[in-house]
């Protein structure tokens, strides 16, 4: 009975905020755009003597498959976030894994410190990005004095700054489940691989990196998934040609007015990121 | 940012000063919530309208009409004043039944309304039924004509050439030329300097048009619409196509930073397209009453005259216009002569295969491809 409660509250949770939402965001994606408030037809309509007509509209899916417009946004995105995340994984593994050899007393403040710009506003701190990278910016100002460059360099609104920009973001995200993953490996793998001769890499190579594989799949999903979708920074960092799925959606929804295409990509994104990842759940818990 | 927080703190603390007076405490219940451009109002006069009228004002602000636009189509987003552009927003909103007709008799100020400017914006508002003028001004060029003239001497100053001709924006490109990221407001001036006419929904004419853009798009940095105001004043970049205000908000800004940097605007001897903010309410507003009580509030022409002298945008009251701080009054970028006036062309709506089409067309004049 009680093993019943604890498992439906958080059905219930994922019910409410997850399923519900996404039924809503998938029933205006099969509508059809009209002017009006909201700005589309309704699905159900009663016809002259109280029967209720269901017309469910597919041609923003067929659309969305039809129009390579939608698929290269798609597979931007997945190249912008699987770039990102790699980023992030070589950036933050050796983040996590001195914060996790540190000697005790210094974890707490170390990872403090990953956590730290966090207590900042996240758009603010994008913000800040422009400052340091304009052509008038501090990086530029001191590569300047320097005298390392004669003429700036025009690093804002690229591929580079958004890039960047991304890696920065979602850096934490990378270095926190890694550190978690690590900091409980047991130091006696490491002194039994240097008894039997290995060197420190190859000690690592052949039992760090390998106990390390889950952390580094959690970190990898925490800042792909969340990429993939990401819409403020390659806004304010990127250059013109970034053409994300976020900002599709986001012209489709505002400047197109075309509310059911724009749910259309919605669900269309979520499922591709849920299926596979539930699929290799499924396959990784079959496998144990 | 920070000119934001100010306004949101100086707009905070009018209510409270009023709490303080005990006299006023009947009329307290009475709250009007107006959704606002942001920098779009001068904060002292909301203060005036609460002194006067008792009633208390929660303002919020939004910085693209497409925040406006979404909320109102979602329904009961709880404003009683909202201030939309004419065109697409206000007409399509307008269409879909979002606002709520002016009772006329409410607002005898709507009689201080420039005629000549009403007739303008009835292509979006026939009748002149659910908008009343709030500011006006037009599309054009933000220029800083110094670090111009000393990359392409030869260029006109005063046309969209400047722009759209790839041999000067060519030139043009290595101090920077910002694009406004407006598909909407970009397009029908592009037809109307290739000599068509700018509401065209024809297919050859988008054709050309996507034809002169991207012929100019390898000499554009970047694609912004309300930053074009710090790029320009910073001297980030030397040519913008932007809003009237915002290029005349740039150039007092550069003139404040005193770094040597001087902007201003001009209005496209092709013809620049006007644009119209209007006031109006929203169908299911809690408190119309009040809405039409401000809305009478702020089309006094001394009231008008204060936001004009603040935001830098002229309004459409004639009256106020000898109210209005000198130097603003006099600045012809703010107030364009006759000659100028005569050029200037209003859109009117196109249908929605039309816009997809062109907002097509502008995502591949981003992408460059």
């Amino acid at each position: 009975m009680r093993r019943t409660v604890v498992l439906a509250l958080p059905l219930l949770w994922m019910a409410v905020f997850f399923l519900a939402p996404f039924v809503i965001v998938l029933s205006i994606a099969f509508a059809e755009a009209a002017e009006g408030l909201p700005p589309y037809a309704p699905l159900l309509r009663w016809v002259g003597d109280g029967l209720p007509v269901l017309q469910l509209n597919l041609g923003n899916f067929q659309l969305l498959l039809e129009d390579p417009y939608y698929l290269d946004a798609y597979r931007r995105s997945l190249t912008v976030a699987g770039i990102s995340a790699m980023l992030c994984l070589l950036l933050g593994y050796p983040m996590a894994l001195a914060i996790a050899r540190a000697p005790e007393r210094w974890r707490s403040p170390l990872l403090l410190a990953v956590m730290l710009p966090f207590w900042t506003s996240f758009l603010l701190r994008i913000t800040a990005w422009i400052g340091i990278l304009q052509d008038a910016g501090w990086l530029n100002g001191a590569l300047l004095a320097l005298g390392l460059i004669t003429e700036p360099l025009h690093i804002l609104y690229t591929d580079a700054a958004m890039y960047l920009g991304i890696t920065y973001g979602y850096l934490p995200f990378m270095v926190l489940p890694l550190y978690a993953n690590l900091v409980k490996h047991d130091t006696a793998l490491l002194e039994a691989a240097a008894d039997l001769g290995a060197k420190p890499w190859r000690a690592f190579l052949q039992v760090t990196l390998p106990l390390s594989i889950p952390g580094m799949i959690a970190g990898f999903l925490l800042v792909f998934i969340p990429a993939v979708g990401e819409f403020v920074i390659p806004e304010l960092l990127g250059g013109p040609g970034a053409q994300l799925i976020g900002r599709v959606l986001w012209t489709e929804f505002f400047q197109n007015r075309d509310w059911p295409l724009a749910s259309a990509l919605a669900s269309a994104l979520l499922l591709a990121l849920v299926l596979p990842i539930a699929l290799f759940q499924w396959r990784a818990a079959r496998a144990r | 940012m920070l000119r934001r927080l100010l306004l949101l703190a100086a707009l905070s603390a009018a209510p409270l000063a009023c709490l303080l007076t005990p006299s006023r405490a009947a009329a307290q219940d009475r709250v009007l919530n107006v959704f606002n451009w942001n920098d779009y109002i001068d904060p002292y006069m909301v203060q005036r309208f609460t002194q006067e009228t008792g009633i208390r004002v929660r303002y919020d602000v939004f910085d693209s009409v497409e925040t406006l636009e979404g909320r109102l189509s979602a329904g009961r987003s709880g404003y009683d004043i909202v201030v939309p552009t004419s065109e697409p927003t206000f007409s399509r909103l307008a269409r879909a039944g979002a606002f709520r007709p002016l009772d006329r008799g409410l607002i005898p100020n709507l009689a201080n309304l420039d005629p000549v400017l009403q007739q303008r914006v009835a292509t979006s508002d026939p009748g002149n039924r659910f908008g009343a003028l709030y500011l006006w001004g037009t599309i054009g060029l933000g220029v800083n004509a110094d670090r111009i003239r000393a990359l392409a001497p030869d260029a006109p100053m005063d046309s969209l050439a400047l722009l759209m001709d790839p041999q000067h924006a060519r030139r043009i490109a290595r101090c920077g030329i910002t694009m406004m990221d407006s598909a909407t407001d970009v397009i029908p001036t592009v037809l109307r300097y290739l000599g068509k006419d700018p509401n065209s929904t024809d297919a050859g004419d988008l054709r050309e048009v996507e034809r002169a853009l991207m012929a100019i798009r390898p000499f554009i940095r970047n694609f912004a619409t309300g930053g074009a105001i710090e790029a320009l004043a910073s001297g980030q970049t030397c040519l913008a196509f932007a809003y009237s205000g915002d290029v005349i908000q740039a150039a007092s800004r550069a003139q404040e930073a005193n770094r040597g940097v001087a902007v201003q605007y001009v209005a496209p001897k092709e013809g620049a397209q006007l644009w119209f903010d209007l006031l109006a309410i929203p169908a299911d507003a809690p408190n119309p009453e009040a809405a039409h009580t401000f809305i009478n509030f702020l089309l006094q022409p001394d009231v008008m005259a204060a936001i004009t002298s603040h935001v830098h945008y002229p309004n459409g009251v004639p009256a106020s216009r000898p109210l209005v701080a000198p130097e603003i009054a006099n600045d012809p970028a703010v107030f364009p002569d006759e000659a100028l006036r005569a050029r200037f062309f209003t859109i009117g709506p196109v249908p929605q295969a039309a816009e997809r089409a062109r907002n097509r067309v502008w995502a591949r004049f981003k992408a460059g491809r």
